[in-house]
Protein backbone atom coordinates (compact mmCIF):
# COMPACT_ATOMS: atom_id res chain seq x y z
CA UNK A 1 0.00 0.00 0.00
CA UNK A 2 1.27 3.42 -0.93
CA UNK A 3 0.15 6.09 1.51
CA UNK A 4 0.61 9.86 1.34
CA UNK A 5 0.29 11.89 4.55
CA UNK A 6 -0.23 15.65 4.50
CA UNK A 7 1.39 17.42 7.45
CA UNK A 8 1.33 21.14 8.09
CA UNK A 9 3.46 23.33 10.26
CA UNK A 10 1.34 25.68 12.37
CA UNK A 11 1.81 28.16 15.19
CA UNK A 12 1.61 26.35 18.53
CA UNK A 13 -1.31 27.20 20.79
CA UNK A 14 0.75 29.23 23.22
CA UNK A 15 2.68 31.27 20.67
CA UNK A 16 2.35 35.03 21.13
CA UNK A 17 0.54 36.43 18.10
CA UNK A 18 0.99 39.92 16.69
CA UNK A 19 -0.64 41.04 13.45
CA UNK A 20 1.93 42.11 10.83
CA UNK A 21 2.00 45.27 8.72
CA UNK A 22 -0.04 43.67 5.93
CA UNK A 23 -2.92 43.37 8.42
CA UNK A 24 -3.62 39.91 7.02
CA UNK A 25 -1.18 37.61 8.81
CA UNK A 26 0.97 37.47 11.96
CA UNK A 27 4.59 38.33 12.71
CA UNK A 28 6.33 34.97 12.51
CA UNK A 29 9.60 35.72 14.35
CA UNK A 30 8.16 35.15 17.82
CA UNK A 31 6.12 32.09 16.87
CA UNK A 32 6.93 28.56 17.95
CA UNK A 33 5.98 26.36 14.97
CA UNK A 34 4.91 22.77 15.43
CA UNK A 35 3.19 19.93 13.54
CA UNK A 36 -0.57 20.46 13.28
CA UNK A 37 -2.12 18.27 15.98
CA UNK A 38 -4.52 16.13 13.92
CA UNK A 39 -1.78 15.65 11.27
CA UNK A 40 0.34 13.88 13.92
CA UNK A 41 -2.50 11.41 14.42
CA UNK A 42 -2.81 11.00 10.62
CA UNK A 43 0.90 10.16 10.33
CA UNK A 44 0.66 7.65 13.18
CA UNK A 45 -2.35 5.98 11.54
CA UNK A 46 -0.48 5.72 8.23
CA UNK A 47 2.50 4.08 9.95
CA UNK A 48 0.18 1.66 11.78
CA UNK A 49 -1.70 0.75 8.58
CA UNK A 50 1.61 -0.25 6.98
CA UNK A 51 2.59 -2.21 10.10
CA UNK A 52 -0.79 -3.96 10.20
CA UNK A 53 -0.44 -5.02 6.58
CA UNK A 54 2.87 -6.72 7.28
CA UNK A 55 5.21 -3.81 6.65
CA UNK A 56 4.82 -3.81 2.89
CA UNK A 57 4.33 -0.37 1.45
CA UNK A 58 5.44 3.18 1.73
CA UNK A 59 4.50 6.28 3.71
CA UNK A 60 5.28 9.51 1.86
CA UNK A 61 5.27 12.67 3.98
CA UNK A 62 3.96 15.73 2.12
CA UNK A 63 4.10 19.32 3.34
CA UNK A 64 3.72 22.80 1.90
CA UNK A 65 5.47 25.71 3.58
CA UNK A 66 8.52 27.98 3.57
CA UNK A 67 12.00 26.51 3.00
CA UNK A 68 13.37 27.94 6.27
CA UNK A 69 11.16 26.12 8.75
CA UNK A 70 9.09 23.36 7.09
CA UNK A 71 11.94 20.79 6.82
CA UNK A 72 11.95 20.56 10.64
CA UNK A 73 8.54 18.87 10.79
CA UNK A 74 9.26 16.84 7.67
CA UNK A 75 12.44 15.41 9.30
CA UNK A 76 10.45 14.68 12.44
CA UNK A 77 7.85 12.73 10.42
CA UNK A 78 10.63 10.82 8.64
CA UNK A 79 12.24 10.08 12.00
CA UNK A 80 8.99 8.53 13.18
CA UNK A 81 8.98 6.19 10.20
CA UNK A 82 7.97 8.01 7.01
CA UNK A 83 9.92 6.60 4.06
CA UNK A 84 10.44 9.73 1.97
CA UNK A 85 9.02 13.23 1.63
CA UNK A 86 7.78 15.82 -0.82
CA UNK A 87 8.17 19.46 0.19
CA UNK A 88 6.27 22.08 -1.79
CA UNK A 89 8.15 25.27 -1.05
CA UNK A 90 6.03 28.33 -0.57
CA UNK A 91 7.07 31.83 0.39
CA UNK A 92 4.92 34.40 2.19
CA UNK A 93 2.24 35.57 1.62
CA UNK A 94 0.90 32.03 1.97
CA UNK A 95 -2.05 30.60 0.10
CA UNK A 96 -5.17 30.78 2.26
CA UNK A 97 -7.76 29.57 -0.27
CA UNK A 98 -8.34 25.88 0.54
CA UNK A 99 -9.37 25.11 -3.05
CA UNK A 100 -6.07 26.53 -4.33
CA UNK A 101 -4.09 24.62 -1.69
CA UNK A 102 -5.83 21.39 -2.68
CA UNK A 103 -5.28 22.11 -6.39
CA UNK A 104 -1.55 22.58 -5.82
CA UNK A 105 -1.33 19.30 -3.90
CA UNK A 106 -3.40 17.54 -6.59
CA UNK A 107 -1.10 18.79 -9.34
CA UNK A 108 2.08 17.89 -7.43
CA UNK A 109 0.85 14.44 -6.36
CA UNK A 110 -1.14 13.18 -9.34
CA UNK A 111 1.71 11.02 -10.69
CA UNK A 112 2.30 9.35 -7.32
CA UNK A 113 -0.93 7.30 -7.66
CA UNK A 114 -1.44 6.86 -3.92
CA UNK A 115 -3.79 4.13 -2.70
CA UNK A 116 -4.54 6.23 0.33
CA UNK A 117 -3.99 9.84 1.38
CA UNK A 118 -4.34 10.82 5.03
CA UNK A 119 -4.38 14.26 6.61
CA UNK A 120 -5.61 15.86 9.79
CA UNK A 121 -9.21 17.00 9.66
CA UNK A 122 -8.25 20.66 9.81
CA UNK A 123 -5.30 22.90 10.48
CA UNK A 124 -5.04 24.71 13.80
CA UNK A 125 -4.12 27.94 12.00
CA UNK A 126 -6.60 28.44 9.13
CA UNK A 127 -9.05 25.74 10.15
CA UNK A 128 -10.74 25.38 6.75
CA UNK A 129 -11.17 21.63 7.09
CA UNK A 130 -11.54 21.25 3.33
CA UNK A 131 -8.13 20.54 1.82
CA UNK A 132 -8.25 16.74 2.23
CA UNK A 133 -11.74 16.38 0.79
CA UNK A 134 -11.15 18.68 -2.18
CA UNK A 135 -7.81 16.97 -2.90
CA UNK A 136 -9.59 13.61 -2.91
CA UNK A 137 -12.23 14.95 -5.30
CA UNK A 138 -9.63 16.43 -7.66
CA UNK A 139 -7.72 13.13 -7.74
CA UNK A 140 -10.90 11.07 -8.23
CA UNK A 141 -10.59 9.33 -4.85
CA UNK A 142 -13.35 8.42 -2.41
CA UNK A 143 -13.35 10.55 0.75
CA UNK A 144 -14.32 10.46 4.41
CA UNK A 145 -13.68 12.94 7.22
CA UNK A 146 -13.39 13.07 11.02
CA UNK A 147 -12.14 9.49 11.04
CA UNK A 148 -11.74 7.88 14.49
CA UNK A 149 -11.01 4.31 13.37
CA UNK A 150 -9.71 2.56 10.26
CA UNK A 151 -10.32 -1.06 9.23
CA UNK A 152 -8.66 -2.48 6.15
CA UNK A 153 -10.87 -4.86 4.21
CA UNK A 154 -10.30 -6.59 0.92
CA UNK A 155 -10.09 -3.83 -1.68
CA UNK A 156 -11.84 -1.33 0.55
CA UNK A 157 -11.70 0.63 3.74
CA UNK A 158 -14.20 0.79 6.60
CA UNK A 159 -13.84 3.92 8.73
CA UNK A 160 -15.55 5.14 11.87
CA UNK A 161 -16.66 8.76 11.46
CA UNK A 162 -17.28 11.01 14.41
CA UNK A 163 -20.60 12.83 14.59
CA UNK A 164 -21.58 15.26 17.36
CA UNK A 165 -22.15 14.51 21.04
CA UNK A 166 -20.68 11.02 21.23
CA UNK A 167 -22.34 9.66 18.06
CA UNK A 168 -20.44 7.79 15.35
CA UNK A 169 -21.10 6.21 11.97
CA UNK A 170 -19.24 3.53 10.02
CA UNK A 171 -18.62 4.32 6.36
CA UNK A 172 -17.20 1.96 3.75
CA UNK A 173 -15.25 3.37 0.82
CA UNK A 174 -13.22 1.93 -2.05
CA UNK A 175 -9.57 2.61 -2.84
CA UNK A 176 -8.07 4.95 -3.78
CA UNK A 177 -9.29 6.93 -0.80
CA UNK A 178 -8.48 10.23 0.84
CA UNK A 179 -9.50 10.46 4.49
CA UNK A 180 -9.08 13.12 7.16
CA UNK A 181 -8.23 12.06 10.69
CA UNK A 182 -9.69 13.35 13.94
CA UNK A 183 -7.37 13.76 16.93
CA UNK A 184 -7.44 10.97 19.48
CA UNK A 185 -7.76 7.81 17.38
CA UNK A 186 -4.30 6.52 18.31
CA UNK A 187 -1.24 7.42 20.39
CA UNK A 188 1.30 9.19 18.16
CA UNK A 189 4.78 7.73 18.68
CA UNK A 190 7.94 9.62 19.51
CA UNK A 191 10.87 9.36 17.13
CA UNK A 192 13.56 6.94 18.29
CA UNK A 193 17.25 7.91 18.26
CA UNK A 194 17.76 5.40 15.45
CA UNK A 195 14.85 6.97 13.60
CA UNK A 196 16.32 10.45 13.99
CA UNK A 197 19.69 9.30 12.64
CA UNK A 198 18.04 7.38 9.78
CA UNK A 199 15.87 10.34 8.79
CA UNK A 200 18.93 12.31 7.75
CA UNK A 201 19.50 9.93 4.86
CA UNK A 202 15.91 9.86 3.63
CA UNK A 203 14.92 11.64 0.44
CA UNK A 204 13.11 14.99 0.56
CA UNK A 205 12.01 16.08 -2.89
CA UNK A 206 11.59 19.85 -3.03
CA UNK A 207 9.29 21.50 -5.52
CA UNK A 208 8.65 25.23 -5.83
CA UNK A 209 4.98 26.10 -5.54
CA UNK A 210 5.35 28.49 -8.46
CA UNK A 211 6.35 25.53 -10.64
CA UNK A 212 3.27 23.53 -9.64
CA UNK A 213 0.58 26.15 -9.73
CA UNK A 214 -1.08 25.20 -12.98
CA UNK A 215 -4.31 27.04 -13.41
CA UNK A 216 -6.76 29.13 -11.48
CA UNK A 217 -6.66 32.09 -9.17
CA UNK A 218 -7.72 32.26 -5.52
CA UNK A 219 -11.49 32.41 -5.04
CA UNK A 220 -11.26 33.69 -1.48
CA UNK A 221 -8.73 35.66 0.54
CA UNK A 222 -8.28 37.36 3.87
CA UNK A 223 -9.47 40.94 3.71
CA UNK A 224 -8.20 41.78 7.20
CA UNK A 225 -7.13 40.10 10.42
CA UNK A 226 -7.86 41.49 13.87
CA UNK A 227 -8.27 40.70 17.55
CA UNK A 228 -11.90 40.06 18.37
CA UNK A 229 -13.72 41.85 21.10
CA UNK A 230 -14.58 39.96 24.24
CA UNK A 231 -18.18 38.77 24.38
CA UNK A 232 -18.40 39.66 28.04
CA UNK A 233 -16.84 42.07 30.47
CA UNK A 234 -14.41 39.94 32.39
CA UNK A 235 -13.32 40.82 35.90
CA UNK A 236 -9.64 39.93 36.05
CA UNK A 237 -8.55 38.76 39.50
CA UNK A 238 -5.01 39.81 40.32
CA UNK A 239 -2.58 39.68 43.22
CA UNK A 240 -0.70 37.02 45.14
CA UNK A 241 -1.96 33.42 45.06
CA UNK A 242 -3.54 33.92 48.51
CA UNK A 243 -5.28 37.11 47.38
CA UNK A 244 -6.55 35.38 44.24
CA UNK A 245 -7.91 32.46 46.26
CA UNK A 246 -9.61 34.82 48.76
CA UNK A 247 -11.27 36.73 45.95
CA UNK A 248 -12.41 33.52 44.25
CA UNK A 249 -14.00 32.25 47.47
CA UNK A 250 -15.67 35.62 47.82
CA UNK A 251 -17.07 35.38 44.27
CA UNK A 252 -18.22 31.78 44.79
CA UNK A 253 -20.07 32.90 47.92
CA UNK A 254 -21.50 36.30 47.12
CA UNK A 255 -21.72 36.60 43.34
CA UNK A 256 -22.30 33.06 42.08
CA UNK A 257 -23.66 31.67 45.38
CA UNK A 258 -22.34 28.14 44.87
CA UNK A 259 -20.87 27.71 48.36
CA UNK B 1 -32.69 32.39 -6.52
CA UNK B 2 -30.96 34.53 -3.90
CA UNK B 3 -30.02 32.62 -0.75
CA UNK B 4 -30.35 28.85 -0.43
CA UNK B 5 -30.00 27.10 2.94
CA UNK B 6 -29.16 23.39 2.92
CA UNK B 7 -31.02 21.65 5.74
CA UNK B 8 -29.93 18.48 7.49
CA UNK B 9 -32.25 16.01 9.15
CA UNK B 10 -31.38 14.53 12.53
CA UNK B 11 -33.67 11.94 14.14
CA UNK B 12 -36.68 12.94 12.06
CA UNK B 13 -36.40 16.69 12.69
CA UNK B 14 -34.29 19.49 11.27
CA UNK B 15 -30.87 19.65 12.94
CA UNK B 16 -30.50 22.56 15.38
CA UNK B 17 -27.41 23.85 13.56
CA UNK B 18 -29.38 23.93 10.26
CA UNK B 19 -32.06 26.05 11.94
CA UNK B 20 -29.35 28.42 13.17
CA UNK B 21 -28.23 28.72 9.54
CA UNK B 22 -31.80 29.66 8.56
CA UNK B 23 -31.71 32.40 11.22
CA UNK B 24 -28.40 33.61 9.72
CA UNK B 25 -29.91 33.51 6.22
CA UNK B 26 -32.97 35.49 7.34
CA UNK B 27 -30.67 38.19 8.76
CA UNK B 28 -28.50 38.25 5.61
CA UNK B 29 -31.61 38.30 3.42
CA UNK B 30 -32.89 41.39 5.21
CA UNK B 31 -29.56 43.20 4.94
CA UNK B 32 -29.16 42.41 1.22
CA UNK B 33 -32.86 42.57 0.38
CA UNK B 34 -32.69 38.98 -0.87
CA UNK B 35 -35.11 36.07 -0.61
CA UNK B 36 -34.31 32.93 1.36
CA UNK B 37 -35.11 29.42 0.11
CA UNK B 38 -34.32 26.17 1.87
CA UNK B 39 -33.48 22.71 0.53
CA UNK B 40 -34.64 19.49 2.17
CA UNK B 41 -33.53 16.19 0.67
CA UNK B 42 -33.71 12.52 1.55
CA UNK B 43 -36.30 9.76 1.35
CA UNK B 44 -39.69 10.08 3.05
CA UNK B 45 -38.81 13.60 4.20
CA UNK B 46 -42.40 14.78 4.76
CA UNK B 47 -41.75 15.70 8.39
CA UNK B 48 -38.65 17.65 7.49
CA UNK B 49 -40.25 19.57 4.64
CA UNK B 50 -43.28 20.42 6.81
CA UNK B 51 -41.00 21.70 9.56
CA UNK B 52 -39.03 23.69 6.98
CA UNK B 53 -42.26 25.20 5.65
CA UNK B 54 -42.94 26.61 9.13
CA UNK B 55 -39.96 28.97 8.80
CA UNK B 56 -40.32 32.44 7.35
CA UNK B 57 -38.75 31.65 3.96
CA UNK B 58 -39.71 32.16 0.35
CA UNK B 59 -39.99 28.47 -0.50
CA UNK B 60 -38.97 24.97 0.46
CA UNK B 61 -37.32 22.81 -2.20
CA UNK B 62 -37.85 19.12 -1.63
CA UNK B 63 -35.79 16.38 -3.29
CA UNK B 64 -36.80 12.76 -2.71
CA UNK B 65 -34.60 9.99 -4.08
CA UNK B 66 -33.93 6.35 -3.20
CA UNK B 67 -30.20 7.06 -3.28
CA UNK B 68 -30.66 9.54 -0.41
CA UNK B 69 -32.18 6.99 1.96
CA UNK B 70 -29.00 6.72 4.03
CA UNK B 71 -25.97 9.00 4.15
CA UNK B 72 -23.64 8.97 1.18
CA UNK B 73 -21.13 11.80 0.78
CA UNK B 74 -21.27 11.46 -3.00
CA UNK B 75 -25.08 11.41 -3.22
CA UNK B 76 -25.45 14.36 -0.83
CA UNK B 77 -22.76 16.42 -2.61
CA UNK B 78 -24.17 15.63 -6.04
CA UNK B 79 -27.71 16.57 -4.97
CA UNK B 80 -26.63 19.96 -3.66
CA UNK B 81 -24.41 20.53 -6.71
CA UNK B 82 -27.24 19.82 -9.19
CA UNK B 83 -29.75 21.98 -7.31
CA UNK B 84 -27.27 24.87 -7.13
CA UNK B 85 -26.55 24.58 -10.86
CA UNK B 86 -30.27 24.58 -11.65
CA UNK B 87 -31.34 27.34 -9.27
CA UNK B 88 -28.24 29.60 -9.40
CA UNK B 89 -28.41 31.03 -5.87
CA UNK B 90 -25.99 33.80 -4.90
CA UNK B 91 -25.25 32.23 -1.51
CA UNK B 92 -25.50 28.62 -0.35
CA UNK B 93 -25.55 28.52 3.43
CA UNK B 94 -25.57 25.61 5.84
CA UNK B 95 -24.93 24.77 9.48
CA UNK B 96 -21.45 23.23 9.60
CA UNK B 97 -22.24 20.02 11.46
CA UNK B 98 -19.96 16.98 11.52
CA UNK B 99 -22.05 15.42 8.74
CA UNK B 100 -22.04 18.52 6.53
CA UNK B 101 -18.25 18.79 6.99
CA UNK B 102 -18.01 15.44 5.22
CA UNK B 103 -19.77 16.36 1.96
CA UNK B 104 -19.89 20.16 1.63
CA UNK B 105 -16.23 20.56 0.52
CA UNK B 106 -17.08 18.09 -2.28
CA UNK B 107 -19.73 20.54 -3.48
CA UNK B 108 -17.08 23.27 -3.52
CA UNK B 109 -14.76 21.02 -5.54
CA UNK B 110 -17.45 19.98 -8.02
CA UNK B 111 -18.78 23.50 -8.58
CA UNK B 112 -15.32 25.11 -8.32
CA UNK B 113 -16.82 27.74 -6.06
CA UNK B 114 -15.41 29.02 -2.76
CA UNK B 115 -16.46 27.51 0.56
CA UNK B 116 -15.88 29.42 3.79
CA UNK B 117 -16.23 27.27 6.89
CA UNK B 118 -16.92 27.67 10.61
CA UNK B 119 -18.23 31.15 9.93
CA UNK B 120 -19.38 33.17 12.94
CA UNK B 121 -20.91 36.18 11.14
CA UNK B 122 -20.96 38.37 8.07
CA UNK B 123 -20.44 42.03 7.16
CA UNK B 124 -22.04 43.86 4.27
CA UNK B 125 -19.69 46.58 3.00
CA UNK B 126 -20.92 48.32 -0.16
CA UNK B 127 -21.37 45.65 -2.80
CA UNK B 128 -19.25 43.14 -0.89
CA UNK B 129 -20.37 40.59 1.68
CA UNK B 130 -17.49 39.46 3.89
CA UNK B 131 -17.64 36.38 6.10
CA UNK B 132 -15.97 36.26 9.49
CA UNK B 133 -14.23 33.33 11.12
CA UNK B 134 -11.70 32.63 13.86
CA UNK B 135 -8.18 31.50 13.02
CA UNK B 136 -4.94 30.58 14.84
CA UNK B 137 -6.41 28.59 17.75
CA UNK B 138 -9.31 31.04 18.01
CA UNK B 139 -7.02 33.89 19.04
CA UNK B 140 -7.59 36.06 15.98
CA UNK B 141 -10.42 36.77 13.57
CA UNK B 142 -10.41 37.27 9.81
CA UNK B 143 -12.91 38.77 7.42
CA UNK B 144 -12.86 36.75 4.22
CA UNK B 145 -13.68 38.19 0.84
CA UNK B 146 -14.61 36.16 -2.22
CA UNK B 147 -13.41 36.80 -5.76
CA UNK B 148 -15.93 35.02 -7.96
CA UNK B 149 -19.29 35.51 -9.56
CA UNK B 150 -21.93 33.04 -8.64
CA UNK B 151 -22.54 31.09 -5.52
CA UNK B 152 -20.47 31.51 -2.39
CA UNK B 153 -20.73 28.48 -0.08
CA UNK B 154 -20.78 29.16 3.65
CA UNK B 155 -20.79 26.77 6.62
CA UNK B 156 -21.83 28.44 9.88
CA UNK B 157 -20.17 27.48 13.14
CA UNK B 158 -22.48 25.88 15.69
CA UNK B 159 -24.15 28.48 17.96
CA UNK B 160 -23.01 31.40 15.76
CA UNK B 161 -26.67 32.42 15.42
CA UNK B 162 -29.34 32.02 18.05
CA UNK B 163 -32.52 30.04 17.45
CA UNK B 164 -34.32 32.84 19.32
CA UNK B 165 -33.98 34.87 16.12
CA UNK B 166 -35.46 32.21 13.83
CA UNK B 167 -38.57 33.77 12.30
CA UNK B 168 -41.63 31.59 11.74
CA UNK B 169 -43.92 31.77 8.74
CA UNK B 170 -45.61 29.59 6.20
CA UNK B 171 -43.78 28.66 3.00
CA UNK B 172 -44.85 26.68 -0.03
CA UNK B 173 -43.09 23.41 -0.87
CA UNK B 174 -41.75 22.82 -4.38
CA UNK B 175 -40.57 19.40 -5.52
CA UNK B 176 -37.24 19.30 -7.36
CA UNK B 177 -35.51 16.42 -9.09
CA UNK B 178 -31.89 15.36 -9.31
CA UNK B 179 -30.26 12.57 -11.29
CA UNK B 180 -28.14 10.25 -9.19
CA UNK B 181 -26.46 7.16 -10.64
CA UNK B 182 -25.72 4.58 -7.98
CA UNK B 183 -22.46 3.68 -9.76
CA UNK B 184 -21.15 7.19 -8.99
CA UNK B 185 -21.82 6.83 -5.28
CA UNK B 186 -18.59 5.46 -3.89
CA UNK B 187 -19.27 5.39 -0.17
CA UNK B 188 -21.92 3.57 1.83
CA UNK B 189 -22.77 4.23 5.45
CA UNK B 190 -24.20 2.29 8.37
CA UNK B 191 -26.68 3.53 10.99
CA UNK B 192 -25.25 6.13 13.38
CA UNK B 193 -24.69 4.83 16.92
CA UNK B 194 -23.86 6.31 20.30
CA UNK B 195 -20.84 5.15 22.21
CA UNK B 196 -20.42 4.96 25.96
CA UNK B 197 -23.57 6.79 27.01
CA UNK B 198 -23.36 5.37 30.54
CA UNK B 199 -20.74 7.89 31.62
CA UNK B 200 -21.07 11.21 33.36
CA UNK B 201 -24.09 13.38 32.64
CA UNK B 202 -22.72 16.91 32.75
CA UNK B 203 -25.80 18.46 31.15
CA UNK B 204 -27.67 18.65 34.46
CA UNK B 205 -24.64 19.54 36.64
CA UNK B 206 -24.85 22.69 38.77
CA UNK B 207 -21.07 23.07 39.08
CA UNK B 208 -18.38 21.84 36.73
CA UNK B 209 -14.62 21.94 37.20
CA UNK B 210 -13.21 21.49 33.71
CA UNK B 211 -9.61 20.85 32.74
CA UNK B 212 -7.57 21.38 29.59
CA UNK B 213 -4.06 20.97 28.30
CA UNK B 214 -2.74 23.45 30.89
CA UNK B 215 -3.03 20.75 33.55
CA UNK B 216 0.31 19.58 32.14
CA UNK B 217 0.35 15.88 33.01
CA UNK B 218 -1.87 13.03 34.11
CA UNK B 219 -0.30 13.02 37.59
CA UNK B 220 -2.03 16.35 38.28
CA UNK B 221 -5.54 14.90 37.89
CA UNK B 222 -5.90 13.86 41.60
CA UNK B 223 -5.46 17.53 42.54
CA UNK B 224 -8.49 18.31 40.36
CA UNK B 225 -10.48 15.46 41.93
CA UNK B 226 -9.82 17.04 45.34
CA UNK B 227 -10.98 20.44 44.15
CA UNK B 228 -14.12 18.99 42.56
CA UNK B 229 -14.91 17.10 45.77
CA UNK B 230 -14.46 20.22 47.89
CA UNK B 231 -16.70 22.19 45.54
CA UNK B 232 -19.17 19.30 45.06
CA UNK B 233 -18.69 19.69 41.31
CA UNK B 234 -18.61 17.32 38.35
CA UNK B 235 -15.43 17.11 36.26
CA UNK B 236 -15.38 18.14 32.63
CA UNK B 237 -12.53 18.26 30.13
CA UNK B 238 -11.51 19.66 26.78
CA UNK B 239 -10.67 17.36 23.92
CA UNK B 240 -6.87 17.00 24.40
CA UNK B 241 -7.40 15.53 27.90
CA UNK B 242 -9.73 12.86 26.53
CA UNK B 243 -7.49 12.24 23.50
CA UNK B 244 -4.57 11.60 25.86
CA UNK B 245 -6.67 9.04 27.72
CA UNK B 246 -6.47 10.93 31.04
CA UNK B 247 -10.26 10.99 31.41
CA UNK B 248 -13.00 8.94 29.68
CA UNK B 249 -14.84 10.40 26.67
CA UNK B 250 -17.96 11.03 28.71
CA UNK B 251 -16.23 13.94 30.46
CA UNK B 252 -15.69 15.87 27.24
CA UNK B 253 -17.35 19.26 26.85
CA UNK B 254 -17.70 20.82 23.41
CA UNK B 255 -18.96 20.08 19.92
CA UNK B 256 -17.75 16.45 20.05
CA UNK B 257 -18.91 16.03 23.64
CA UNK B 258 -21.62 17.44 25.86
CA UNK B 259 -23.14 20.92 25.84
CA UNK B 260 -23.41 22.19 29.40
CA UNK B 261 -25.11 25.09 31.18
CA UNK B 262 -24.08 24.88 34.86
CA UNK B 263 -24.33 27.69 37.37
CA UNK B 264 -20.52 27.61 37.70
CA UNK B 265 -18.06 26.51 35.02
CA UNK B 266 -14.52 26.66 36.36
CA UNK B 267 -12.18 26.32 33.36
CA UNK B 268 -8.66 25.30 34.38
CA UNK B 269 -5.91 25.45 31.77
CA UNK B 270 -8.44 25.47 28.92
CA UNK B 271 -7.38 27.74 26.05
CA UNK B 272 -10.93 28.15 24.73
CA UNK B 273 -10.87 26.76 21.19
CA UNK B 274 -14.23 27.41 19.56
CA UNK B 275 -15.05 23.67 19.50
CA UNK B 276 -14.90 23.75 23.31
CA UNK B 277 -16.54 27.13 23.79
CA UNK B 278 -19.71 26.19 21.85
CA UNK B 279 -20.30 23.50 24.48
CA UNK B 280 -19.96 25.70 27.56
CA UNK B 281 -20.65 29.33 26.71
CA UNK B 282 -24.23 28.95 27.93
CA UNK B 283 -22.93 28.47 31.50
CA UNK B 284 -24.33 31.07 33.88
CA UNK B 285 -20.97 31.93 35.43
CA UNK B 286 -17.63 31.16 33.84
CA UNK B 287 -14.42 31.45 35.86
CA UNK B 288 -11.20 30.78 33.94
CA UNK B 289 -7.63 30.27 35.09
CA UNK B 290 -4.96 30.16 32.42
CA UNK B 291 -1.33 31.24 32.30
CA UNK B 292 -1.71 32.66 28.76
CA UNK B 293 -3.26 36.14 29.03
CA UNK B 294 -4.27 35.93 25.35
CA UNK B 295 -6.16 32.64 25.76
CA UNK B 296 -9.57 33.04 24.06
CA UNK B 297 -11.30 31.49 27.10
CA UNK B 298 -11.05 34.92 28.77
CA UNK B 299 -13.36 36.34 26.11
CA UNK B 300 -16.27 34.29 27.38
CA UNK B 301 -15.27 34.31 31.07
CA UNK B 302 -17.04 36.40 33.72
CA UNK B 303 -14.00 36.15 36.00
CA UNK B 304 -10.45 35.50 34.87
CA UNK B 305 -7.14 34.70 36.53
CA UNK B 306 -3.85 34.79 34.65
CA UNK B 307 -1.84 32.32 36.67
CA UNK B 308 -0.57 28.83 37.31
CA UNK B 309 -3.34 26.35 38.12
CA UNK B 310 -0.89 24.05 39.87
CA UNK B 311 -0.20 26.80 42.38
CA UNK B 312 -3.76 28.10 42.78
CA UNK B 313 -5.79 24.87 42.81
CA UNK B 314 -4.36 23.28 46.03
CA UNK B 315 -4.83 26.53 47.94
CA UNK B 316 -8.32 26.97 46.56
CA UNK B 317 -9.21 23.42 47.63
CA UNK B 318 -7.91 24.11 51.15
CA UNK B 319 -9.88 27.35 51.35
CA UNK B 320 -13.06 25.58 50.20
CA UNK B 321 -12.62 22.89 52.84
CA UNK B 322 -12.42 25.59 55.50
CA UNK B 323 -15.71 27.17 54.52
Amino acid sequence: MKIGVLVKQVASGESPLRIDTSGKWVVEESIDFTTNESDSYALEEALQIIERSGGAGEVVVISMGPAERTPKIIREALAKGGHRAIHIQEEAPYETDPFMVASIFAEALKDESFDLILSGLQSDDLGSGQTGVILGELLGMSTATLVMGVELQKGKLRVKRELESGWFQWVTLPFPACITIQSGLNQPRYPSLKGIMGAKKKEIKSIAKSDVKGSGTPMQEFSRMYTHKAEKRTEMIEGSTDQIVDRMIDIFKKNIKVI
Amino acid sequence: MDILVILEGANGAIHRISKEAVAAAQALGKDLNQKVSVLVFGKNSDNLSKEAASFKVDEVLLVEDDNLKSYSADAYAETVKQIVEKESPKFVLTGYSYLVRDFFPKVSARLQKPLITDVTGYKVEGSKTLFTKQVLHGKLTVDIETKVDGPVLVGFQSAAYSLDNLEKGSAKIRTAVVTLYSAQLKTTSEEPFQEESGGVDLTSADKIVSIGRGIGKEENIPMINDLAAALKAEIGASRPIVDSGWLPNSHQVGSSGQSVTPNLYLALGISGAIQHVVGMKGSKNIVAINRDPDAPIFEVADYGVVGDILEIVPKLTEALKNQ
